[in-house]
């Protein structure tokens, strides 16, 4: 228990008694995680966001746990489902986690959507994947699934995999009654369906749809061409990412987490094994740091290129996409030279990386630390100096920092309302201290104020990566604890501890000490972070996916009202969201 | 020279022009964007156009059985008629064309007037909301444009003293027009590409928000109409923008008079795609205002500045 972790503690206990705290655990992050009574909730995460210094105002995450199968309980309450709540407190710097026991009769607990608007949609997945009953929440219905789903999805007792259930057949009358189900009905939603003057038309913008850049439903509302509120329906990428969590192996879980945001690919990695490191108490050599920051940083760069190129064809302007998915190309030239993969090569090891760099990386991307600072200038030419572009996208979709942080807005689009937090610079994380580069703000938060943020952000990635080539240290790409996967191998053939790590870590996976830790990392989109739970298995007893997307999309409706359809585009491109992370 | 001759010479060249600028544009727009294009069928890819027609009129024509027919089938139609027709006035040399009216100019906007019915109606008609705001948006910046592209001609109107496409041309022996009446020019090609519905002005379709705009429900054949009908479109403002601007088939003598105003025409075709692979799309709201606020007062102040000139001279 550290200091902070007992102030906070503290001051619930001043605030609400001794025995308001049932029970504090202790996480392998090190994130202070309590747990209280369903009925304090509400009082106390109110109190936590407005009653105290230094507040918690940010609801970074809210999910549930089906506790009924854990064995190694540790002393926590008995219980057979667990809400958690997890906030972030920009002034303290420190995250705190609050559970709420439920038991199975009983599977209710007061909303908190009227202390954050935004526990709206993880009020709604909680629901979704785990039947828990939120009383008060103004629309509680499944958000991921579709709505004739039979069953919770994230229960232990929900089957996993499709050779589990009967095989699928899809009769006519259950195809109408899904497209019945897919019918929006304004009622339902307690939409007027005119004004004073006119009715109102409701737009049916996706699931295909140019604009979406993948599966997304927006049902926009419209007065003329302004728009009057959006629903988004989404679940349409739903790949049940968290539930294969609780089926793969450590180790073999590793390449669904490159699909989670599929453009950043190892960034995903990344996150995911450094929570995993944290539980198994892994250090990482140097160089294997190193490697994980250059490779990240890359795909931080072909990430944002095809989000440059992408939000360009939004605006109506053709080229750009092809320019910059030529360089990211490019990108993938290194990474294909470096892992053997392009945009997926979940690289990343538990302990390290795959393999060493191949000789003459340094020239490899050398050249591209040379070659892009010309081509970043010309996208400012083509596009973020364009007075049309500026026309399109100044002023549009504007929000301040306090709405960012009531909706849960990370990343750039945090950073463009002139709120300096990155999480390399805040709570740096594989070494990136070591680093020398510029966090770039932002100061209206619109749309523009995004793009300039990003453009930018792909200059200082290339400060890293130069720095990385300059810097290489020597050393291990792995490292020499017993659970790194595979392990090393230079004592296998010598030492009978070694052989048994290598066999056990190869052939059933690696197991993982009992706990839980998250370590949330700045992906590509925003804050991306892997909530772990092990049971002491080869496999994980819970992955909570934290993705940016899934609260940028969130806001949307917020931000977009009163705005034009061609606005709206503008809004959607400058978030840079992708389906895969937004529903995983 | 036979009339049926030169009005079968007019249309075949005018539409192998339409449909050669499928293939011109294509590999165009490939060579700007760091991409080869369409190089496979027969020499450079030359072909994709007969491979282009050939698929359009296999496709299915299907027509939605919640659109109202009859309008829904004019519509490709009338875009067709009015751009064709709009050729017949224009010389491309100087005893090449199919009339010459004294009301050349006027029968131009008229026609281009009606054009926009094509769109409007055929989004109408369509009954889907996409296709519906296209055609709103289609009617909007017509209101705005058609205003101001009028007025840009008449300072070119003043000065040759004709409404006819000949005098013009005859007019500019010893000056073109694109001197003395440069700003008539800059408005009048603004407004050539927002009537043409071309990248940057393409808000009709707008193809990121509105999937295809007012032609979302067309397929087979109809489509190729609004498809060769857009191709038209930039060559008749080529064309146009040439003979009022830039003397026509005026050049030197040693190649004939058609080859100068071709040669022009290509021009002003390649600067069309050469904004369609370069700027982003505005804003409806701000292509209107643009419209009135500033191209307007720009023309009006032409027709001002041309008379007090010419007043002057006399």
């Amino acid at each position: 228990m550290n200091n902070t972790d007992r102030n906070i503690l503290s001051e619930i206990a001043s605030a609400f008694g001794d025995n308001a705290i049932l029970y504090h655990q202790l996480t392998k992050d090190d994130t202070p995680t309590i747990w209280i009574e369903k009925n304090s909730l509400v009082k106390v995460l109110q109190h936590l966001k407005n009653g105290i210094s230094e507040p918690y105002k940010m609801l970074f995450d809210l999910t549930g746990i089906d506790e009924r199968t854990r064995t190694h309980l540790n002393g926590q309450p008995k219980c057979d489902f667990t809400v958690v709540y997890h906030l972030t407190s920009f002034e303290r710097n420190e995250d705190i986690r609050i559970k709420v026991p439920l038991k199975e009769n009983d599977l209710q607990l007061p909303t908190i959507t009227n202390v954050w608007e935004s526990a709206n949609w993880y009020e709604r997945e909680v629901y979704d994947m785990f039947g828990i009953d939120f009383t008060g929440h103004p629309k509680l219905t499944r958000i991921l699934m579709p709505r004739s789903w039979k069953g919770f999805p994230l229960r232990k007792e929900h089957p996993a995999r499709a050779t589990e259930l009967a095989p699928y057949v899809l009769t006519e009358t259950m195809r109408d009654e899904e497209e019945a189900d897919l019918k929006f009905n304004p009622a339902e939603y307690r939409m007027e369906t005119k004004s004073e003057d006119s009715d109102f038309m409701f737009l049916n913008i996706g699931p295909q749809h140019p604009g979406t850049h993948g599966l997304l439903r927006l049902i926009v509302q419209l007065h003329g061409e302004d728009i009057v509120d959006i629903i988004p329906d989404i679940g349409f990428h739903h790949r049940g990412a968290e539930k294969m969590g609780e089926r793969q192996s450590w180790h073999t879980y590793i390449p669904y987490t490159d699909r989670i945001d599929y453009l950043s690919g190892v960034i995903n990695n990344h996150a995911y094994l450094l929570s995993v490191e944290k539980l198994a108490g892994i250090k990482i050599p140097e160089r294997a740091d190193v490697i994980r920051i250059m490779m990240s940083e890359l795909f931080r760069i072909a990430s944002h290129l095809v989000w440059i190129g992408t939000f360009a064809q939004d605006m109506g302007q053709m080229s750009p996409v092809f320019y910059a998915f030529n360089d990211r190309e490019r990108v993938f030239d290194i990474v294909s030279a470096i892992t053997g993969g392009r945009m997926h090569p979940s690289w990343f090891r538990i302990g390290g990386v795959a393999h060493d760099l191949p000789d003459g990386w340094e020239k490899l991307v050398q050249s591209f630390v040379d070659y892009f600072p010309k081509r970043l200038k010309e996208y400012d030419k083509l596009i973020i100096k364009n007075s049309i572009f500026k026309a399109r996208t100044v002023g549009i979709g504007v929000y301040t920092t306090e709405e960012a942080i009531e909706w849960g807005i990370t990343g750039s689009g945090l950073r463009a309302t002139g709120y300096n937090w990155d999480y390399r610079r805040k709570r740096p994380y594989s070494r990136y201290e070591d680093f020398d580069f510029e966090i770039p703000l932002g100061k209206n938060g619109d749309c523009y104020d995004r793009a300039i943020v990003r453009m930018e952000e792909m200059r200082q990635s290339l400060r890293i990566v130069q720095q990385c080539i300059n810097n290489m240290p020597a050393g291990h790409y792995k490292s020499d604890h017993p659970l790194t996967v595979p392990p090393r191998k230079e004592k296998t053939m010598q030492d009978i501890e070694t052989l048994i790590n290598h066999f056990v870590n190869v052939s059933w996976g690696p197991v993982i000490p009992v706990g839980e830790a998250m370590v949330p990392i700045e992906g590509a989109k925003g804050i991306n972070g892997y909530y772990l739970i092990s049971d002491g298995s080869t496999s994980s007893y819970r992955s909570r996916i934290r993705t940016p997307s899934f609260p940028h999309m969130q806001m949307l409706p917020f931000i977009s009202k009163g705005y034009t359809i061609p606005d709206l585009l503008s809004i959607l491109g400058a978030m840079d969201f992708v389906l895969a992370d937004l529903d995983r | 020279m036979n009339y049926l001759l030169i009005i079968g010479i007019t249309l075949f060249v005018v539409l192998s022009i339409a449909a050669g600028l499928i293939w011109i544009e294509r590999r165009l727009l490939s060579v700007w964007q760091d991409r080869l294009g369409p190089n496979r069928v027969g020499p450079f890819g030359l072909f994709q156009v007969i491979a282009d027609t050939i698929k359009l009129f296999f496709k299915e024509d299907w027509v939605p059985p919640f659109s109202d027919k009859p309008v829904f089938i004019l519509a490709p139609g009338i875009l067709m008629v009015t751009i064709l027709l709009t050729f017949a006035v224009i010389p491309f040399a100087p005893d090449f064309y199919v009339f010459d009216s004294n009301i050349g100019i006027l029968f131009f906007l008229g026609n281009s007037s009606l054009g926009v019915y094509s769109i409007v109606l055929g989004g109408w008609a369509s009954n889907n909301k996409y296709s519906f705001i296209g055609a709103m948006r289609a009617s909007a910046q017509m209101l705005t444009y058609e205003v101001f592209m009028g007025l840009s001609l008449m300072g070119v109107v003043m000065m040759a003293d004709s409404f006819s496409f000949r005098a013009i041309v005859e007019a500019q022996k010893d000056c073109w027009f694109i001197i003395p009446q440069f700003f008539g020019f800059v408005v009048f090609f603004i407004a050539g590409v927002a009537e043409t519905h071309r990248l940057p002005f393409d808000i009709p379709e707008a193809e990121g928000e509105l999937i295809a705009g007012y032609h979302s429900e067309y397929s087979g054949m109809k489509f190729g109409m609004f498809f060769v009908g857009e191709y038209l479109g930039v060559t008749l403002i080529s064309a146009i923008i040439a003979t009022l601007f830039f003397g026509g088939w005026l050049g030197p003598s040693f190649l004939p008079p058609a080859f100068w105003f071709f040669l022009k025409t290509f021009f002003f075709i390649f600067v069309f795609i050469l904004l369609r692979a370069s700027l982003p799309r505005p804003r409806y709201d701000q292509l209107m205002s643009l419209g009135w606020k500033l191209l307007l007062p720009l023309a009006l102040l032409n027709i001002l500045i041309t008379g007090a000139v010419l007043l002057f001279l006399k």
